[in-house]
């Protein structure tokens, strides 16, 4: 299907919904939100206002569906959105927003500009004005069923790698397991050590799990590019996997968008409840430990501090899992400035990361972070998303700083106690 | 027509369309609003911070931590012009008995001192949120004709009502007719400009708080 300007506009009035009319009537033009988006105080270029990402979407609303506005389109005297306006905003709703929701938390008016971005990308997308990087990754994950081309194979090969390293049988289409364990492509190519600690974790609570072959993929960069029509399909798999499979929980790995696609978009992109429970890896995990279940030993000597991601903390709602987590394998533990659900992003989220000509960007908007873990004085980050993982040691490593970066499952798989 | 004759009309038919249209203006926005609805959310909620929408039309009147600091006037300007403002229409004797003879309903009034104040605060305020609009980068970009006509329209009743209490330049009588024309102008414009936040802001909170209270990240 071609992508043109009416089927965008079309896309617009089609996502404009009760929220967002009250969005933009409430606004009052204060540019708080700018305050608290990190492409703004980095740059200090008003552009990345985060309301101001979203005019062109303000003025289809304006024009369609307000009494005054069709008045000004009837006369003519209204500005219409083209093809030329929406390749200018095109940097401003991808490469300049991480959907990291900071801005909704401090508008005073209580505007989610994050909800609005979200569907925004829809019409973006549907009139072809997505970043070439999305556009790529959303149609390896459609063709070849990962968004960094990832095949089943390449899975298997880590699955003999894990069980080689750690001697544990790694379960793959196992009916009736409890557990169904997903992972993001990052964690398959650059992580192996998730899927060791997830075999280590679960053969110490002595619970069922296994991979599904048809559904190993939790990303979903539909969501990311702003396609329901994709990221329905994708959401499709996992659950046909599961339902196949008959698991009682399926496990989101840690990877912000992945939860938020399967957690909260999955049932509304479906058009039905699931018939099984998604629950973030770090949930589990916490389950594990209040029911005694996470047997760990020794502490962490040196100070770390814990990067919240924005869709597992901000809009996941897990903010005291990982904080319980931590504190089990690690004495020396410290808080950033406006950790939680102030949490600066990593710069990388919501697609961005996959967007090359972001980069020069993203780097510059880093700075916040690199702020924010200098005046920690940690030697060690720990976090819980493969994504802000590798941007994070971009990041790190562009300003020179040696701090390394782990994923809080491996952390406290390291800390396991042995034979139980 | 006289002084007396242009009050005369300003507390009469003037009032009552503006009323009118007021009134017939804020519904027609409710409906623009609402009648736009929503799809049901089918993912299943979290369940700990019930009532998250309804705390979030309060509790978004607070600055979350650190960005008092960052936008001082915006914050400080924008309480002072508001308390102002809201003490000033309800608590002033006179508009209390003005209220009292068109509904029926009455409350203590404040003395008019503090109401003067508060008035003049309030106005001070806007002067200087205008200043910044016009000297912060963001703000500036931001705003066009409907943001200044909207201060314009505020400052007015604000202006005309302080005039017309301290008896300055104008005859009393032309003055508090002024002054009723100025609010009859506000409560036209109203509905149809970003004033509409008078309403609709409860309706934003409540979107906000009840999307991120299911995921539960209470307000």
């Amino acid at each position: 299907m071609s992508a043109t300007l009416a089927k965008g506009i079309n896309s617009f009035k089609e996502v404009l919904d009760a929220p967002i009319a009250s969005f933009f009537s409430s606004c009052v033009h204060c540019g708080l939100c700018a305050e608290a988006c990190l492409f703004y105080t980095e740059t200090g270029d008003p552009k990345y206002t985060p309301i101001h990402k979203l005019e062109p979407l303000r003025r289809v609303w304006q024009q369609e569906y307000t009494l005054l506005g069709k008045l000004g389109k009837m006369l003519g005297l209204s500005k219409p959105v083209t093809d030329e306006e929406l390749e200018e905003w095109k940097p401003l709703v991808y490469n300049s927003c991480t959907m990291c929701s900071r801005c909704a938390m401090v508008c005073p008016v209580g505007n989610d500009m994050t909800y609005m971005i979200r569907k925004m990308r829809e019409g973006m997308a549907a009139s072809g004005h997505a970043p070439a990087g999305l556009v790529s990754a959303t149609t390896r994950s459609v063709e070849i069923g990962s968004p960094m081309g990832i095949r089943l194979p390449a899975v298997k090969a880590q699955m003999k790698h894990v069980q080689d390293d750690t001697g544990i049988e790694i379960p793959m289409d196992v009916a009736g397991a409890e557990y169904m364990v997903l992972m993001s492509s990052m964690e398959i190519i650059n992580f192996p050590e998730y899927l060791a600690a997830i075999a280590r974790i679960m053969k110490q609570a002595g619970k069922t799990w296994t991979l599904c072959s048809e559904a190993f993929e939790a990303t979903n960069s539909g969501i990311q590019i702003g396609a329901s029509d994709i990221a329905k399909v994708l959401v499709q798999r996992v659950v046909d996997g599961a339902e196949k499979l008959k698991v009682k929980t399926v496990i989101s790995p840690e990877c912000g968008h992945a939860f938020t696609a399967l957690r909260w978009e999955g049932p509304n992109l479906i058009g039905r409840a699931y018939t099984f429970d998604v629950q973030h890896i770090l949930e589990v995990l916490d389950d594990f430990r209040s029911a005694g279940l996470l047997k760990t030993s020794g502490f962490e000597e040196a100070r770390l501090t814990f990067h919240d991601p924005c869709q597992i903390v901000r809009r996941g709602g897990l903010l005291d899992q990982p904080r319980n987590l931590l504190n089990l394998v690690a004495k020396n533990y410290v808080e950033t400035k406006d950790h939680g659900k102030m949490n600066w992003c990593c710069g990388g989220g919501g697609g961005v990361s996959a967007i090359e000509e972001a980069e020069p960007l993203r780097l510059q908007a880093f700075k916040v972070k690199k702020a924010q873990l200098e005046e920690t004085g940690a030697k060690t980050l720990v976090t819980a998303c493969a994504n802000c993982r590798i941007v994070l040691e971009e990041g790190l490593e562009h300003y020179h700083m040696n701090i390394p970066v782990v994923g809080l499952t491996e952390l406290i798989a390291e800390h396991l106690k042995e034979g139980e | 027509m006289n002084h007396l004759d242009l009050l005369t009309f300003a507390r009469g038919s003037a009032l009552n369309w503006a009323l009118i249209i007021f009134t017939a203006g804020v519904v027609l926005r409710l409906f623009e609003i609402l009648g736009l609805g929503r799809k049901a959310d089918l993912a299943k909620p979290r369940l700990d911070s019930p009532g998250s929408g309804w705390r979030t039309m309060f509790t978004r009147s607070l600055p979350p931590e650190g960005m008092l600091k960052r936008d001082p006037v915006t914050y400080i300007g924008g309480y002072v012009f508001h308390v102002g403002l809201f003490l000033g229409i309800f608590f002033f004797a006179p508009h209390i008995e003005f209220f009292r003879s068109m509904t029926g309903l009455g409350w203590p009034a404040l003395p008019s001192a503090l109401v003067d104040a508060s008035v003049v605060a309030a106005i001070v305020a806007l002067a200087a949120l205008l200043a910044h609009r016009l000297n912060n980068p963001v703000k500036r970009m931001l705003s066009g004709f409907g943001d200044y006509l909207a201060w314009a329209l505020t400052l007015l009743p604000l202006l005309t009502g302080y005039m017309a209490y301290h008896h300055l330049f104008v005859e009393y009588t032309l003055m508090l007719a002024l002054h009723l024309f100025s609010v009859e102008l506000l409560l036209v414009c109203l509905p149809f400009t970003k004033l509409f936040h008078t309403f609709s802001v409860f309706i934003s909170r409540w979107y906000n708080g009840e999307i991120f209270g299911r995921k539960g990240v209470a307000s």
